[in-house]
């Protein structure tokens, strides 16, 4: 088992272990359409691996590849050694799924969910019944058991959808984007429970757009940007390779900033402008803040603070320079 | 270990469990409903008419009931296979939480034929009883007409389920009804024997299926010889079958493995 605390492999993907994910030159296409263009990645038994992505990056295709519900257009892939083209049926009967969309039968009630789930699994009544107490319980949906999906709120039917996608027990679980649309409440919930599966050895593999949760959650993560793997490592190796260790946040009255940037220059590595703050990239921000003062600036507010995934997506992105 | 096409047929047999109340009016209340202004209405006067010496059957509820039955199944068939895909594929995208599991495509597709059978078997059978108890079907023979009736349906379910499959909205199964299944309902022979339609007309009719289904239910129901033999009535049902349950596995790996 890889050691949540040791640093991941690192560049390359070299995973010592058979891997429970391979991938070599994975490219997924639909028509002209490019939305995985040659990915490598390898993912460890228990580890938990985290795609980080602006929308339309190419993640949940790469997801669907794994989950072996879509071909691969070209490339090699493995999903517990098997390859989902000839022996989709078998990877799938290991698998547990959270799909980025709900794919509830919002008719029927939240056990019944999970029974007819069970049974495309061909899992007997009796473990079912006995796994929905459980699962249920997890997910803390005991006391709506008997209701219909439809009127469920948002956040409740995603952690039925999460408890579904464990009735089989599985030994991979594939999330893609699970806390979206969830009350802080409810991510810290699915989070501690993701945490729990991981100590029990399940390998996750995670799609989000919450750099708090990549944090949280992911031993080792790639970053995708137009079908494409731009960054690869733990979180606290990609905010090395990629960001300063600290980070100065300066706001300025909105007509003010443009002037204010040009006067920033050299005052550190990087200073990004974002429409509604400065950021400014340096190992001493507090040193960094001192010189703003020097140079005669007048920020409205000036934030010291540790660098966060968040930057570093920033950084290879350029996403919120755009939006 | 159960064939994963068979636990998708148990599967919507349980959504079925919850929703059947609400189908309990198109399909069931409908025929009964004709049966009584048709049959008991119009036939009185169709009787009096001296039409029942034209008609299988000797009076004209007794060459109703069984095409009504026949028609009904194809009804039948034709919403189970129609507006569940949509629902599956689009609405509630259940055919794609399946498909996460071992269940694949194809097993979707012949899983909804199979169950779509035995809801025919079911419905059929409760229909014929009831026309039974309106005395317009005589038992025990009446209860052999569930079986071409149910191939009559299913002729319809297999190609119509493909053609739903390969539909972005419903606006496609709405046309489907008014122009396919209501004309058939109509002109297959379930009301007046085809020969009374336009004579450029009748040699469509022997190409529907229904025509063809409401010809072997009829003659089933009634120990009466059907208009051609009934091997070429059953092979020409069984053909639509075979070629829609074919159209529909690939119709909906089409469809949903992309
Ligand atoms: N079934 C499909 N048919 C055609 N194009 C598709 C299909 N699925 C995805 N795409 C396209 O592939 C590209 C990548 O989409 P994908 O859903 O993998 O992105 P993503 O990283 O998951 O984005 P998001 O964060 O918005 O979920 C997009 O341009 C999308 O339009
Ligand atoms: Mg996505």
């Amino acid at each position: 088992m890889s050691d949540p605390l040791a640093p991941g492999p690192g560049a390359g993907h070299l995973v010592a272990e058979p891997a429970v994910i391979e991938a070599r030159g994975l490219v997924k296409r639909f028509g002209d359409l490019t939305a995985v263009d040659g990915v490598d990645f390898a993912v460890a038994p228990g580890e938990a691996f985290g795609f980080l992505g602006p929308n339309g990056a190419g993640k949940s295709s790469t997801m669907r590849m794994i989950g072996a519900v879509s071909p691969v257009t070209a490339g090699h892939l493995r999903v517990l050694g098997r390859d989902p083209a000839t022996e989709g049926d078998v990877i799938r009967a290991r698998l547990g799924v959270v799909p980025q969309e709900d794919t509830l039968d919002t008719e029927l009630t939240v056990e019944e969910n999970l029974l007819i789930y069970g049974r495309y699994f061909d899992l007997p009544r009796a473990v079912i019944r006995e796994r929905t107490d459980e699962l249920l319980a997890f997910v803390q949906l005991t006391d709506r058991r008997r209701s219909r999906v439809e009127p469920l709120s948002g956040g409740m039917k995603r952690r039925l959808t999460i408890a579904r996608s464990l009735i089989n027990q599985p030994e991979l679980l594939l999330l893609d984007e699970p806390t979206t649309g969830l009350d802080p409440q409810a991510r810290h919930l699915v989070w501690d429970r993701l945490y729990r599966l991981k100590q029990r050895g399940v390998t996750l593999v995670v799609t989000t757009h919450y750099m708090d949760e990549a944090e949280q959650l992911c031993d080792r993560l790639v970053v995708m940007d137009q079908a494409r793997i731009v960054a690869e490592g733990s979180p606290r190796e990609l905010i090395a390779a990629h960001v300063s260790r600290e980070v100065l946040e300066l706001r300025f009255s909105p007509d003010e900033q443009q002037e204010a940037v040009a006067r920033l220059d050299g005052l550190a590595k990087r200073v990004e402008p974002l429409p509604d703050r400065v950021l400014v990239y340096t190992d001493d921000a507090d040193r960094a803040a001192a010189e703003v003062t020097e140079r005669g600036l007048l920020p409205t507010s000036v934030v010291v603070r540790r660098a966060t995934l968040e930057d570093v997506f920033l950084r290879l992105t350029g996403r919120s320079l755009v939006e | 270990m159960v064939a994963p096409a068979l636990r998708v047929m148990e599967v919507h047999a349980r959504g079925y469990r919850r929703t059947w109340r609400s189908n309990v009016v198109t399909t069931f209340l409908n025929p009964v409903l004709f049966l009584l202004a048709m049959g008991m209405g119009l036939g009185t006067l169709v009787d009096r008419g001296g039409g029942p010496a034209a008609l299988a059957g000797g009076d004209y509820l007794a060459f109703l009931a069984p095409g009504l039955l026949a028609a009904t199944a194809m009804q039948t068939a034709a919403g189970d296979a129609s507006f569940p895909v949509m629902a599956g594929m689009k609405w509630m995208k259940t055919y794609h939480a399946a498909l996460a599991t071992p269940v694949s495509a194809r097993d979707l597709a012949h899983g909804l034929l199979a169950w779509t059978t035995v809801r025919l078997l079911m419905t059929t059978a409760v229909f014929t009883i009831v026309m039974a108890i309106f005395g317009a079907l005589s038992l025990p023979r009446g209860l052999l007409a569930i079986l071409p009736a149910t191939l009559t349906g299913m002729a319809f379910a297999a190609p119509i389920a493909a053609y739903a499959s390969g539909l972005e909205n419903d606006y496609g199964l709405s046309s489907m009804f008014r122009f396919v299944i209501v004309p058939l309902f109509l002109f297959s022979g379930t009301f007046f024997p085809i020969g009374q339609l336009p004579d450029w007309i009748e040699p469509l009719a022997y190409l529907t299926p229904s025509w063809h289904g409401v010809e072997l239910t009829r003659a089933t129901a009634l120990g009466t010889a059907p208009a051609w033999p009934a091997a070429v009535h059953v092979a020409y049902l069984v053909l639509w079958l075979a070629v829609g349950t074919v159209a529909v596995g690939r119709g909906f790996s089409r469809r949903l493995v992309r």
